[in-house]
């Protein structure tokens, strides 16, 4: 229903930040251009203009188009089932090291009866190592907290980290990603019975909480529509929060607010989400086999239709709370 | 007595105008003028003054009066002194050591609730027995606080700082174990929110509860301070009011000398001991009640409260420690490390020292629990204590390794397993210190009512000696009066 509407706010979220690098460019050419002694100031905006014609997505293969736009963000290299070093060292170990998370309900959670991690990222991150090690794969979890993702793939703590992680253009200056395997945004979460109906004006006044140092503080420091902005040091809190009556709405992603909403059945998520984020496997920038080798495994976990890997992992985690997805994400390479 | 206030005032005020133009000038006031009793007596008393016999009976008069304001003073500062004394022992010592219980039950509770729900679904009867336990020993010794302080909304007014915390924590308990409880029911369902609930409760009880039960220990210590400082404060009225009174004696009899050339008088000679014997007495009870409560206050102030500050960090540590656990990464410090892990380690080291020295060199409050302790029965179970912390730390190392591995399940069955668990370790470390605190609360108490005998009989004493001075410095007078008749 408001996919047009999304697709156009997409639209306008991908190319604010494309006008924002060209200004950047355009002020270093006005700095440039003077020390090179021709004292002609450039026509700065004229540039900024045309390029916007190319718009997202079709940029040229030059060098300067690899840099990263959010359009581009997803894109990853081209799958491949050969062993690279980064391969061969992880069969060498005899184990696939994962940092995931522990707390995230339907994502990776303990099952409460066997004490054992469970969730879509598990389930993925299983996928992998059998692709990998063989059947009777050795798969080590590691909790990593959020701010710990990054540090960990960089200094090879962890071989990959599966653990709903937004793939975007800072962080692909630090790692490097897969192709995207989930598409989710930034939503909010309310009671059932709140008057608050989306991200909109309807947050006028109310008492809205979001993990600290997450996208949804950004988003709400950004337009806060009239709220008043808790944080809290995880998303779950916020949760609590809410319970204990301390927060009217929690503004955090789909994934985690649908987990959320599967442990409290009086609340839901209200409207779209905002935003658009997709879900990568992180890897070191200096393993391309690596990513190769997990992108075809996605590739294999994609395909099969309704009866695909994802697809059975979709119905059997996230459908009950996130329900009309009809299948994974496009995957998209910049090679 | 009334008579002669009322004549005088009335005479002051009716001959004002005819004595103006005389007063004037003229040497004397007229006959006609009635004279104001005061004035009277004075007279008469300088008249007396002339005569010996006159002047012995003011002397008499006058050391009689000295030595019993000595003898009421020594009684009333004493008394006070000894009533303070007992206040230290019978009231704020038992309150203090009550308020820390209070912080003990609340901080053992917390750490209580979140091993229990780590253990999940297999929590013990044991662990909520001791849960259980922690809240209603917190819950009754307040309820015994507030019996000695003024709880706000109380007849009689504001609320004093112990009351206002008591009534701060009321509010605050139900709410805690409300948290706990939604965690504990979230917990069996599975849902990972039931660790958020958890660390919640945790915040709350590491925000609100604890630093109002450290409100309180400050606030009873406070009253211990004032009461022993009360208690051991120098009688300095009743010592100048003896000097005094001893000086006055010693100058009638030098005086009766120098007239009589006779040496002794018995009644003042008689006078004079019974009064130098209550001062002398009033030094000496001072003197051991001082080095008592001194010594008791040392223990009362420093050992127990080193050794209960130990005991809390031991029990804070253990809780990071179940909680590291609980929140699996979910709570950072400002430069991205584990909240939880951190601060154990901080508790560590506040109880122990850094971890990374040898044996031999003790320093943390155990350490200083160890040099307080005044004998080897005091030290032995400080000496566990601090053996079983060394334990604890290369176990918890062993669990953090795991537990960064990526194996949870051997980290919890090293935190929270039996014998060869970090659980164990601070078992015995929470036992030894459990047992170091009877010691030094024995002590305490024996150090204290031994100060608190001294007092014993001082007052009736001093009262009857008083008494048989002024009457023997009386009848002293009295005996020289007589050869004059």
């Amino acid at each position: 229903m408001g996919t047009r509407g999304r697709g156009l706010r997409n639209l306008r979220a991908v190319l604010a930040p494309v006008a924002a690098g060209m200004a950047v460019m355009a002020a270093t050419a006005t700095v440039l251009v003077p020390a090179l002694g021709h004292g002609v100031r450039p026509e700065a905006p004229r540039p900024v203009a045309t390029h916007r014609a190319y718009g997202p997505g079709t940029a040229p293969a030059s060098p300067a188009a690899a840099r990263c736009t959010p359009a581009s963000a997803a894109e990853s290299l081209r799958p491949s089932p050969a062993d690279g070093p980064a391969v061969e060292r992880i069969k060498k170990k005899g184990q696939l090291v994962v940092g995931v998370d522990q707390n995230t309900y339907r994502w990776g959670y303990r099952d409460r009866d066997t004490g054992r991690l469970e969730g879509f990222d598990i389930d993925l991150a299983r996928a992998i190592a059998k692709d990998i090690l063989g059947p009777d794969a050795k798969v080590v979890f590691q909790a990593v907290p959020t701010n710990q993702r990054i540090p960990a793939v960089r200094q090879r703590t962890v071989d990959m980290v599966v653990r709903t992680m937004t793939i975007n253009c800072a962080r692909k200056e630090q790692v490097a990603f897969s192709t995207a395997y989930f598409q989710a945004g930034q939503q909010v979460l309310a009671p059932k019975r709140s008057t608050i109906t989306a991200f909109d004006d309807s947050l006028r006044g109310k008492r809205v909480c979001t993990a600290a140092g997450s996208t949804g503080e950004t988003e709400l420091a950004r337009r806060s529509h009239g709220a008043r902005v808790l944080t809290a040091p995880n998303q779950l809190d916020c949760l609590v929060r809410l319970q204990l009556g301390e927060a009217d709405a929690v503004v955090t992603d789909s994934a985690l607010a649908a987990a959320q909403a599967a442990q409290d059945p009086t609340v839901e998520l209200k409207g779209a989400p905002f935003t658009d984020e997709s879900y990568g496997v992180a890897m070191n920038k200096d393993d391309p086999d690596l990513v190769r080798r997990v992108n075809k495994v996605l590739d294999d976990y994609r395909s099969g239709g309704e009866d695909s890997p994802w697809m059975r992992a979709y119905r059997k985690w996230l459908q009950a709370d996130l329900p009309g997805i009809s299948g994974p994400p496009e995957p998209q390479y910049g090679d | 007595m009334s008579s002669p206030s009322s004549a005088s005032s009335a005479t002051s005020v009716s001959p004002e105008p005819s004595a103006r133009p005389g007063s004037a000038g003229g040497p004397a006031a007229p006959a006609a003028r009635r004279r104001t009793a005061w004035a009277e007596g004075l007279d008469q008393l300088r008249a007396a003054a002339t005569t010996e016999p006159g002047r012995l009976r003011a002397i008499g008069a006058v050391l009689a009066l000295l030595v019993v304001v000595f003898g009421a003073t020594a009684v009333w500062q004493v008394t006070d002194r000894s009533r303070a004394a007992d206040d230290v022992v019978l009231r704020s010592q038992p309150l203090t050591a009550d308020a820390a219980s209070v912080y003990r039950s609340l901080a053992d509770a917390d750490t209580t609730a979140a091993g229990g729900f780590l253990a999940g679904g297999t929590e013990s009867a044991a662990t909520r027995e001791r849960y259980e336990a922690d809240l209603a020993m917190a819950s009754r010794l307040l309820v015994r606080a507030a019996a000695n302080a003024q709880v706000p909304g109380a007849e009689g007014g504001a609320a004093d700082r112990a009351g206002t915390q008591i009534a701060r924590l009321n509010a605050l308990l139900p709410r805690y174990t409300g948290l706990v409880e939604t965690a504990r029911t979230n917990n069996r369902q599975g849902l990972p929110l039931g660790g958020a609930y958890l660390r919640y409760a945790n915040g709350q009880m590491r925000t609100e509860l604890l630093p109002a039960a450290q409100a309180l220990y400050d606030a009873e210590r406070q009253r211990l301070t004032a009461d022993h400082e009360r208690a051991t404060a120098w009688p300095w009225f009743a010592l100048a009011a003896g000097a005094l009174a001893i000086g006055a004696l010693g100058w009638a009899q030098r005086r009766h000398y120098r007239r009589t050339h006779r040496v002794f008088n018995r009644g003042l000679l008689a006078a004079t001991v019974a009064s130098v014997a209550v001062l002398l007495w009033l030094v000496a009870a001072h003197t051991v009640a001082r080095a008592g409560l001194s010594d008791a206050y040392a223990h009362g102030a420093r050992s127990l409260q080193v050794l209960n500050t130990a005991r809390i960090d031991a029990l804070r540590a253990r809780a990071d420690e179940n909680l590291t656990l609980v929140a699996r990464g979910a709570v950072l410090t400002a430069d991205q490390k584990d909240f939880y892990e951190v601060d154990f380690q901080a508790k560590m080291g506040h109880l122990a020292g850094p971890g990374d020295r040898g044996s031999a060199d003790v320093s943390g409050e155990l350490g200083t629990a160890l040099a307080l302790a005044g004998d080897e029965a005091g030290r032995r179970p400080v000496r566990e204590a601090l053996a079983a912390v060394g334990q604890w730390r290369a176990r918890h190392a062993d669990a953090r390794s795991a537990d960064d591995k990526g194996d949870y399940d051997r980290a919890l069955a090293k935190v929270i397993g039996g014998d060869g668990s970090t659980g164990a370790s601070f078992d015995r470390v929470d036992t030894g210190l459990g047992r170091a605190l009877v010691h030094e609360q024995a002590r305490f108490r024996s150090a204290a009512d031994g100060g608190r005998a001294a007092f014993g009989l001082l007052a009736v004493g001093a009262a009857v000696l008083a008494v048989l001075a002024a009457a023997a410095a009386v009848l002293g007078i009295g005996r020289r009066l007589s050869e004059y008749r």
